[in-house]
């Protein structure tokens, strides 16, 4: 067999692809090597040292995640060598880690934990090191809460931030005794270039990272007896959830989901997927509008290609790298804001309600959300438009506060007036769904016909490539569209951030010929959001953008502009899209921000 | 003493007969294969301490298909007691830039560094001068090779190899997994050789008089001679250059003060020698068959019987706690484990015995740090625990 090689593990032969590292190996015989520093996601860094293993006729141990397999090899993953060296190293890590598990917010789920677990480490005899250093908790992002006591350096945050992101706002300084994970000139995390993803939360193998939680005020809402509090849901929670409840990845929810949350006692159970739903005709309306200024009036002020802004990680790194570039960007709010910009004025009037006694509540994948629901200009209702974003994760958190038997709960419907929604609104959690979902109703609205695809599934905008582009030319335009007769629509979709600096990079450049594009701030999409369940790793995504397509196949409903309660909300209230109360309600601004 | 034949003085190194133009342009002439298989004869080894085989080193390089390639000198001198490099750079800079120049040619490499310690600034202005010059004479002879100099900021660890290129390429200096090794993926991820200061300035020695000098000095796989940078309690410290596997009784009769107590070989990072085992251990790379054998850079400390072990220790331990990149955990905690470990005996905080554990921590320290540094903190820290024990507990 080419490209195999021979090596033994614990004395059992195995055979390899070359160039397969030893952690790999064992994996693929059943052996787990314990890991910290490791991530599926990230490049190897293997400097936490507790993967390490005993090589034959070598006189020090070698990182299994460091080193690539070689003909021959002898590997023992469990000798005595190994089981005393490495827990002497979870023993250094616990010495220098703030090891007060029960009042960590990771406790329960934290790598470190398990590992200390696993290897029963029931005394400590090296001095604990975290008291003599003088740490403070940095608690001032509206999103993330940073605290180095429990930072045991593994890195995978900088690594994070800077490989699938690259934003690079944490980094490491200083050295040895010192050396520690740290901001541009150790500002807090919310005065520096930091998107509020949250990526580093998911890729934090301890509480050194974690949201910012809303759980008491919510709860706290809830019990207000004057306080009607309204829920919405994105749509990619509802492929996520079930893994912090013990789920498969990729297990659908979003009945159960429902159900739990009338339980938990919100009065009102809506889906962000309606405004999803509305944000396409929106947005879909601005991009032809757009394209109406720029091919028939020739105006130079309108921007091409017209970016996405339902991402607020990504609205953030273009403010902050790329601000010059703002009026690219749709003028539409995020799903979120216009759902919480309507509940406390579309939905109040029509429930007839105060909107001062609203509670606005949504579940998120997300962390940059909390901080997109602070933003000043985000009171187009009069009032905050979304009082608390919840994560995925504190959802199920507030699920078992409650005692609530998640597999046995009934799938329930969502509420009405703002609780429909369509396969297009769904998809919006994957990367590549907003395009897909955009197309369909663009297509149809200048053209009369369906998208030219199979089942009306875009196919060039799926999968997990870094960047995807696809074209769709226009035939036989409607007669109003008649100027996009033959146009070659040109689209891309980039997620993560990394990816959409390459994007952005050559729209920088003009060398970017799109005409739409859409950007996502996390890999994967909101699905592998910063604030989904932890561990993420590729397959788990995959998995859920599976669980995505599926909702989204299983429904009637698959066209943004079909949605009833969407037809409903423009005759009721709106008038039509891009009309004075849209512009006033759904639409926003955006801010230049400095580079560092 | 009767010995003194051991210790030879050697002079070759500082020699300086100002014949780098004709070394260089003959030794040019001959065939990479030959000049590869010379230093391999020669056995020269590396000097900056580890002792890896130069002519390996060189020929893993010369073997690698790329279109760049570097050579890469070692200036970061860092080593606690070594300063033998800064000399060789000030006295005989055209020797080293000679072979940087040859290692070029053998290998194929047209670009040389000299990464310079960052406290030795001082040197830039006559280096650069001096590169100029040299640069001058290869274009004359239409040899083409350029050296640059990149100066280093004061960090220890970018005397690490791979650390030294991270920091060359701009990053933080933070050692590389190995493999893949510098020779075949090193800076910008290019084949490049990297040898220290006084490494190169053998080859020039051997390609100038022939492997068989160099060989026929030293003893077995400790062949030729070595600069040794001699401090602490001596009457005549400074540098010296003298044949390997030459034993610590010897050296100590030479340069100690009648009393020393102890001989530091190799630096924070090398082994203590107590007075009792100087007879028993010779001055030189691993594999001697008899006695202990000590690796050096070349740093060489006496201490006489004034001075306390326990502050020997611990001086070194607060040298790594802070020098410690901080990347891996055995070496970042484990610095400071140990450094508040012996401080808190000596306190009687904690029992004698936990002198043991970090005995124990030292051994863990040595088979899972990342790199050389990490992995050699157990050195000086157990040759002084095991061999002053009672210096660290009263």
């Amino acid at each position: 067999m080419a490209n195999k090689i021979n090596i033994s593990i614990n004395g059992f032969p195995v055979d390899i692809e070359k160039g397969k590292t030893i952690l790999e190996a064992a994996e693929k015989q059943g052996i787990t090597i314990p890991t910290l520093c490791y991530h599926k996601d990230l490049c190897v860094a293997g400097n936490c040292r507790v993967c390490v293993v005993e090589v034959a006729g070598q006189n020090r141990l070698s990182a299994a995640c460091a080193t690539p397999c070689e003909e021959g090899m002898e590997i023992l993953t469990n000798s005595l060598k190994v089981r005393n060296s490495r827990k002497h190293i979870i023993e250094l890590l616990l010495a220098e880690h703030n090891a007060d598990c029960t009042k960590c917010y990771r406790n329960g789920n934290c790598e470190l934990q398990k590992l200390s677990s696993d290897y029963k480490i029931m005394t400590q005899d090296f001095i604990e090191l975290a008291p003599l250093k003088s740490y403070s908790i940095d608690t001032f992002s509206p999103s993330i809460i940073k605290d180095d006591s429990k930072c045991i350096r593994c890195q995978r945050c900088v690594r994070t931030c800077a490989e699938l992101q690259g934003v690079n706002a944490l980094t490491v300084s200083h050295k040895g005794d010192q050396m520690k994970i740290t901001t541009f000139f150790e500002k807090h995390m919310r005065d520096v270039v930091c998107t509020n993803c949250g990526q580093c939360v998911n890729h934090c193998p301890t509480g050194a990272l974690v949201e910012k939680n809303y759980i008491e005020e919510v709860w706290e809402a809830i019990a207000n007896p004057n306080k009607h509090v309204v829920v919405q849901t994105a749509p990619a929670v509802r492929v996520g959830l079930g893994e912090e409840l013990g789920l498969e990845p990729g297990t659908r929810v979003t009945g159960q989901m429902v159900a739990a949350l009338k339980r938990l006692g919100f009065d009102s159970v809506l889906d962000t997927d309606f405004t999803a739903d509305l944000t396409i005709i929106e947005e879909g309306t601005e991009l032809l509008t757009r394209l109406k200024k720029v091919i028939v009036d020739g105006d130079k002020d309108v921007k091409l290609p017209m970016a996405t802004s339902c991402s607020p990680g990504w609205i953030k790194y273009i403010e902050h790298l790329y601000p010059e570039h703002l009026g690219h960007l749709s003028t539409c709010k995020s799903p979120q804001q216009m759902f919480g910009a309507l509940a406390k004025t579309y939905y109040a009037k029509a429930r007839n309600i105060e909107p001062n006694k609203i509670v606005s509540v949504s579940i998120m994948p997300c962390t940059a959300k909390k901080f997109e629901a602070f933003r000043p200009e985000m009171h187009d209702s009069g009032y905050r438009d979304v009082d608390y974003v919840l994560t995925t994760r504190e959802l199920a958190i507030l699920i078992k506060q409650a005692g609530l038997d998640f597999n046995k709960l009934e799938p329930v419907k969502y509420d009405r007036l703002m609780g429909e929604s369509t396969g297009a609104g769904v998809i919006f959690g994957v990367t590549g769904g907003v395009m897909e979902a955009a197309l369909r109703t663009v297509y149809e609205i200048v053209t009369g016909r369906e998208v030219p695809f199979e089942n009306l599934n875009i196919k060039p905008v799926r999968g997990m490539e870094a960047i995807k582009e696809a074209t769709i030319k226009i035939e036989k335009p409607l007669k109003e569209w008649a100027f996009l007769d033959g146009v070659e629509v040109k689209c891309a979709v980039a997620h993560g951030l990394i990816n959409a600096k390459t994007v952005m990079d050559a729209v920088k450049s003009g060398k970017a010929d799109y005409h739409f594009i859409e950007f996502m701030g996390c890999p994967g999409g909101c699905l592998g959001g910063g604030g989904q369940p932890i561990p993420t790793n590729p397959e788990i995504r995959q998995k859920r953008a599976e669980a995505i397509y599926a909702e989204d196949g299983s429904l009637t409903l698959r066209k943004s502009h079909e949605n009833p309660e969407v037809t409903k909300l423009y005759k009721d209230f709106l008038g039509k899209p891009l009309g004075e109360k849209s512009h006033h309600l759904l639409h926003t601004k955006y801010t230049k921000r400095q580079r560092y | 003493m009767a010995n003194s034949h051991q210790l030879k003085r050697v002079d070759f190194i500082f020699r300086n007969e100002n014949d780098w133009e004709k070394v260089l342009s003959s030794t040019i002439k001959r065939k990479p294969s030959e000049l590869i298989n010379e230093l391999m004869s020669s056995e020269l080894k590396g000097r900056g301490g580890a002792g890896f085989p130069t002519g390996l080193k060189w020929k893993f390089t010369s073997e690698e298909e790329s279109d760049e390639k570097y050579i890469i000198c070692n200036a970061d001198e860092g080593e606690p007691g070594t300063f033998k490099d800064r000399e060789i750079l000030s006295k005989v800079p055209y020797k080293v830039l000679t072979a940087m120049a040859v290692c070029g040619y053998v290998t194929g490499a047209k670009k040389g560094f000299i990464y310079l310690r960052g406290e030795y600034k001082f040197l830039e202005p006559e280096l650069i001068k001096e590169i100029a010059e040299f640069e001058y004479y290869c274009n004359e002879i239409d040899f083409d090779f350029k050296i640059e100099i990149f100066m280093g900021s004061g960090a220890y660890i970018c005397g690490e190899e791979t650390a030294l290129m991270e920091s060359m390429e701009g990053r933080r200096g933070e050692p590389r997994n190995k493999p893949p090794f510098p020779t075949q993926k090193g800076y910008l991820g290019k084949p490049t050789v990297i040898n220290n200061v006084e490494t190169l300035v053998h080859t020039y020695t051997i390609f100038k008089y022939g492997a068989k000098k160099f060989y026929d000095l030293g003893v077995q796989y400790s062949r030729g001679t070595k600069l040794f940078s001699v401090s602490g309690d001596t009457p005549k410290p400074g540098i010296y250059e003298l044949e390997l596997g030459m034993s610590l009784q010897d050296f100590v009769y030479e340069f100690g003060d009648g009393d020393t107590k102890a001989v530091q070989v190799g630096g924070a990072s090398g082994f203590l020698v107590p007075r009792k085992k100087f007879k028993d251990a010779a001055i030189g790379f691993k594999g001697k068959l008899t006695g202990i054998s000590l690796p050096t850079g070349g740093s060489m400390m006496l201490f006489n019987s004034s001075r306390s072990m326990f502050n020997v220790l611990d001086n070194y331990l607060e040298f790594f706690r802070e020098e410690s990149c901080g990347q891996c955990t055995p070496c970042r905690v484990g610095c400071q484990q140990l450094l508040l470990g012996i401080k808190a005996v000596k306190r009687g905080e904690k029992p004698a015995s936990y002198l043991d554990k970090l005995m124990r921590l030292t051994e863990t320290m040595q088979l899972t740090a990342k790199c050389g540094l990490g992995q050699s903190v157990a050195n000086s820290f157990s040759s002084i625990v095991e061999n002053f024990h009672e210096e660290m507990i009263y």
